[in-house]
C-alpha cells in the first residue's frame, strides 16, 4: 500500500519488472454515468433517472465511509481525457498494463447492480455490466478478462447470467461480494454456486457490499479506517458460513478466490474452525472433513493489500499455511492502496514460488494459457 | 502440555445461575413480583445452549442442573488442579439481552448481588466482575460504583457483541468509572443480539455464531483504538476473555497497515495499535485456537512480540481442553509463569489487596 501524489505514469515506468506478471483485481469504471445505458432497456434508464439504485443501505449519493481520496484511488489515476479513476482502457494500458507488464489482467467491477433492493434492476445492470466489460475493455485487449457481476440476491436470475456467460473467453470468473442479504454460506446463494461449478469458473468474492447488516456484530463502526479493517472480519465470518454450510461438500469443484481481504488470518480462522468443529461437529454432519482441509483444498487469495509484518520470517509462515500456489497477485488498480508489484514481495523468495506468486497461479487458476 | 504454575490467577471461571428464581432474594419487591407474575423463569443465552458440547465439559458436568452452578463442583474441578491462587468468575447470565434498561439494570443488581453471597462469601479464594447493564450508561456506572466497595470485584464485565461497537463515545463514562476505580473491563465473547450475531448477518448454527467471536473481538479492538478510548483513559485496562488470541498478529498486521495509510481520519491515534494493544489490553488463554504443536505455538508466541499478553484461564465449565492440559504445549518455564501469575496481577490491581471480610453490596 502506498499513497501517490505524482502525477503522470513516469514514477511505474521507473519501477517496472521484467517478468510478466497477472493482476487479479483491476478496477474498470464507467466515465459517465450513463455509460451503461445502450446496454439496459430503456425501461431502466427511466427507472434510473427517477428513483436511482435502492440500495441496502441509506446514502442515495456517496459512500457511507467517506474515502480517504477520491474514488478511493490514486490521485495521479485521472484520465488526462477526463472521467474518473479507471475509466480509460489507454491511459489503464499506460499506467499499469505496460509499465507492470501485465500479461494477464482481471477485471472486477464495482458499484454494479450488486446489493441493492429491486432484483429486477440488479439482473438487469449486471447483464449490461457484463457485456460494458466485452465491449469496453476485454474486446479492446486481449490480456483483460472480465468477472462475471452477477443479481447476488437472486439465485435464479444469477445463475441464468452465469449459464449465459458459459464458454465465454471473456470470462475468468464469477463476482461476488463479501456481505449481502445473508452470510454467503446460505441456501439462496447455491445457484450461483452451482452454476459456477457447472461452467467451470471460480466465484471471486471481493470485500465490500451492503446487505442491510450492520458491519460489525456490535452495529455501525464511526470511521472509514474501521470498515477497511473489517473488511477482513467479514471476510472470514462469509468464509466460516461457506464452509459450515457445506456448500465446498455440495459442490467438490467449486474454486473460490477470496479478494482484498487479507490473507493472514487463514491459518488462525482454520484452526478455529477445526476446533470448534472437533466438538460442535454434531450439530453439522454435512461438514464432513476438517474445515481446514476444504480452505486448503478450495480457497484462492488475491494478495492486495499485502500483508505486512515486521519480520520477513513472519509472512513467510503464513504463506508456508495458505500455499505459495494459492496467492494470486493483484495491484488494486486504481485504488489509493495500490500494491506496487516490484515491492510487494521481500527477498529470500525462490524462483519457483516468485513464479507461481506472481503468474503461474493465476494462469492455472483462471485456465489461460 | 506444559504443569501449570501453583498460585497462579484463573482469569475466566463462569459459575451458572440455576434459574431465574435464584435471584429472586436479591430483587426488589417490583422485580421480584414481576418475574413472578409475568411467568419468567429462565434467562439462558443463545451463545450458550446448556447441553452444547462446548457449553460444559462431560467430565465437568453434574448429574443435575447446569454446568458451573455449585462452589464445591468449580473448586473441586479447577481451583484445586491447578492449585490456582485465585479465580476470578465472569458470570454469563442473560442478563444483557433483555431490551428493557430498567429490567437489565435490576436483574444486573440481582446477579452481583448473588455472585457475592453464593459464591465470593463461599470462599477466600473467589474474585468477582460486576456484569452491568450497558445498554443504560447512566445506570452501569451506577452499578459499578455501588459494586466496587467491595474490593472482591476486580473487574467489569460486558459482552463483545452489543448494541453499539464499544469504542463509541457513549460508552466512555463507564470507561471513565473504571480507570477511576481501578477495575479493568472484561469483554467476553457472547452477544446480547441486539444485532445480528455476525457481521454478514444470522448464520444458520450455532458453531457459526461461536467461531464469529473471534471476529466479534476484532472488530471491538479496532473500535476501541480508532475511537481513542486508550489515549483518553490511558490506564484503564481491557481484557479479552474466551477471545482466542492466535488471530491477534495478522490482524494486528492489517491495523497497522490501514492506521498508516488513513490516521489523518483518526489524528488522536497517536500511537501504533500494536503499541496500545501491549500497554492496555490482555487476552485469556482459553481457548487457544492453534494445533497443539510446540513448533506452531511458539512461532504464534514470536509474532505476537510480547510475553505480557496472555492470562490463565480454564475457561471453566467450557470445553477448551481435556484432562488438566490448560497450558499447551513447549511454553517455557518462564513464560508460563508470566501467563498464570505475573500477567494476571499485573492486569488486576485488585489482586493485590488483602480482603478482609467485606460489607456486601
Amino acid at each position: 500500500m502506498n499513497m501517490q501524489f505524482r502525477s503522470g505514469a513516469q514514477q511505474d515506468t521507473a519501477s517496472a519488472i521484467e517478468t510478466a506478471i497477472a493482476d487479479c483485481d483491476i478496477h474498470p469504471a464507467r466515465a459517465t454515468a450513463t455509460e451503461l445505458y445502450p446496454f439496459l432497456a430503456k425501461r431502466w434508464h427511466e427507472h434510473l433517472a427517477t428513483y436511482g439504485k435502492h440500495a441496502y443501505q441509506g446514502m442515495m449519493e456517496g459512500p457511507p465511509y467517506p474515502k480517504a481520496q477520491p474514488n478511493a484511488s490514486r490521485r495521479d489515476a485521472y484520465p488526462p481525457e477526463g472521467g474518473p479513476q479507471g475509466s480509460s482502457l489507454s491511459f489503464m494500458q499506460q499506467q499499469l498494463l505496460d509499465p507492470h507488464n501485465v500479461a494477464l489482467g482481471v477485471l472486477n467491477p464495482l458499484n454494479t447492480g450488486q446489493g441493492i433492493r429491486n432484483h429486477d434492476l440488479s439482473a438487469a445492470l449486471a447483464t449490461a455490466i457484463n457485456d460494458w466489460q466485452i465491449e469496453k475493455w476485454t474486446s479492446k485487449d486481449s490480456r483483460l478478462k472480465g468477472s462475471i457481476v452477477v443479481a447476488n440476491e437472486d439465485g435464479p436470475a444469477a445463475a441464468a447470467e452465469i449459464r449465459r456467460r458459459a464458454g465465454d473467453p471473456n470470462f475468468v470468473q464469477v463476482l461476488l461480494l463479501s456481505r449481502n442479504v445473508e452470510p454467503l454460506g446460505q441456501r439462496r446463494y447455491w445457484p450461483i454456486y452451482e452454476a459456477a461449478q457447472e461452467i467451470g469458473v471460480p466465484v471471486g468474492v471481493h470485500a465490500f457490499g451492503f446487505g442491510g447488516n450492520p458491519i460489525t456484530s456490535s452495529g455501525w463502526p464511526s470511521y472509514y479506517i474501521e470498515e477497511m479493517v473489517g473488511h477482513s472480519q467479514c471476510q472470514q465470518t462469509a468464509l466460516a458460513s461457506i464452509v459450515l454450510e457445506g456448500v465446498l461438500e455440495r459442490f467438490p469443484k467449486l474454486r473460490m478466490v477470496m479478494i482484498e481481504a487479507g490473507f493472514g488470518w487463514a491459518p488462525s480462522l482454520a484452526w478455529r474452525l477445526d476446533k470448534v468443529w472437533q466438538k460442535l461437529r454434531s450439530e453439522v454432519p454435512h461438514v464432513k472433513r476438517p474445515p481446514s482441509e476444504y480452505i486448503r483444498d478450495h480457497i484462492w487469495w488475491t494478495t492486495q493489500p499485502m500483508e505486512d509484518p515486521e519480520k520477513r520470517e513472519h509472512l513467510f509462515q503464513v504463506i508456508e499455511w495458505v500455499g505459495w500456489d494459492k496467492l494470486l497477485f493483484a495491484t488494486d488498480y486504481p485504488h489509493w492502496d495500490f500494491d506496487e508489484p516490484s515491492r510487494v514481495l521481500p527477498p529470500g523468495v525462490s524462483d519457483v514460488n516468485r513464479e507461481a506468486f506472481y503468474l503461474g497461479n493465476a494462469k492455472k487458476l483462471y485456465g489461460i494459457a | 502440555m506444559t504443569a501449570p504454575v501453583a498460585g497462579g490467577v484463573d482469569c475466566d471461571l463462569h459459575p451458572a445461575v440455576p434459574h431465574l428464581t435464584s435471584l429472586l432474594p436479591y430483587m426488589n419487591d417490583y422485580w421480584r413480583d414481576q418475574v413472578t407474575t409475568r411467568g419468567m423463569t429462565d434467562l439462558l443465552s443463545q451463545s450458550y445452549p446448556a447441553n452444547s458440547p462446548i457449553a460444559g465439559r462431560a467430565d465437568w458436568r453434574p448429574a443435575r442442573g447446569k454446568p458451573g452452578e455449585s462452589v464445591d463442583d468449580l473448586v473441586k474441578h479447577a481451583i484445586a488442579p491447578f492449585n490456582t491462587a485465585f479465580g476470578i468468575l465472569n458470570p454469563l447470565y442473560g442478563v444483557q439481552l433483555v431490551f428493557s434498561e430498567d429490567m437489565a439494570d435490576a436483574f444486573c443488581r440481582a446477579l452481583n448481588g448473588w455472585l457475592v453471597k453464593e459464591w465470593l462469601d463461599r470462599d477466600a479464594r473467589l474474585r468477582g466482575s460486576i456484569v452491568i447493564p450497558a445498554q443504560s450508561v447512566e445506570k452501569s456506572v451506577a452499578e459499578i460504583e455501588r459494586c466496587a466497595t467491595d474490593r472482591r470485584f476486580v473487574q467489569v464485565l460486558m459482552l463483545v457483541s452489543g448494541d453499539m461497537p464499544l469504542g463509541k463515545r457513549h460508552y466512555w463514562p463507564i470507561y471513565a468509572a473504571c480507570e477511576r476505580l481501578g477495575l479493568p473491563v472484561g469483554i467476553h465473547a457472547g452477544s446480547n443480539y441486539h444485532n445480528p450475531p455476525t457481521s454478514v448477518g444470522w448464520g444458520s448454527y450455532h458453531i457459526e455464531d461461536y467461531v464469529a467471536q473471534a471476529q466479534a473481538f476484532q472488530t471491538q479492538i479496532t473500535s476501541l483504538i480508532v475511537e481513542g478510548v486508550f489515549a483518553k483513559f490511558p490506564a484503564l485496562k481491557m481484557v479479552m476473555l474466551e477471545s482466542g488470541f492466535t488471530w491477534l498478529p495478522s490482524y494486528l498486521w492489517r491495523l497497522h497497515k490501514f492506521w498508516r495509510g488513513v490516521r489523518m481520519e483518526t489524528p488522536w491515534v497517536d500511537r501504533a495499535p500494536a503499541e496500545i494493544v501491549r500497554s492496555n489490553i490482555r487476552f485469556s488463554l482459553q481457548p487457544v485456537d492453534a494445533p497443539p504443536e510446540p513448533d506452531t505455538l511458539n512461532r504464534l508466541f514470536d509474532q505476537l512480540q510480547s510475553d505480557e499478553l496472555l492470562l490463565f484461564s480454564t475457561d471453566y465449565p467450557h470445553w477448551q481442553f481435556d484432562g488438566d492440559s490448560a497450558l499447551p504445549p513447549g511454553l517455557s518455564p518462564d513464560l508460563a509463569r508470566k501467563i498464570m501469575i505475573d500477567n494476571p496481577h499485573a492486569a488486576y490491581a485488585r489482586l493485590k489487596d488483602s480482603v478482609a471480610k467485606e460489607t456486601t453490596p
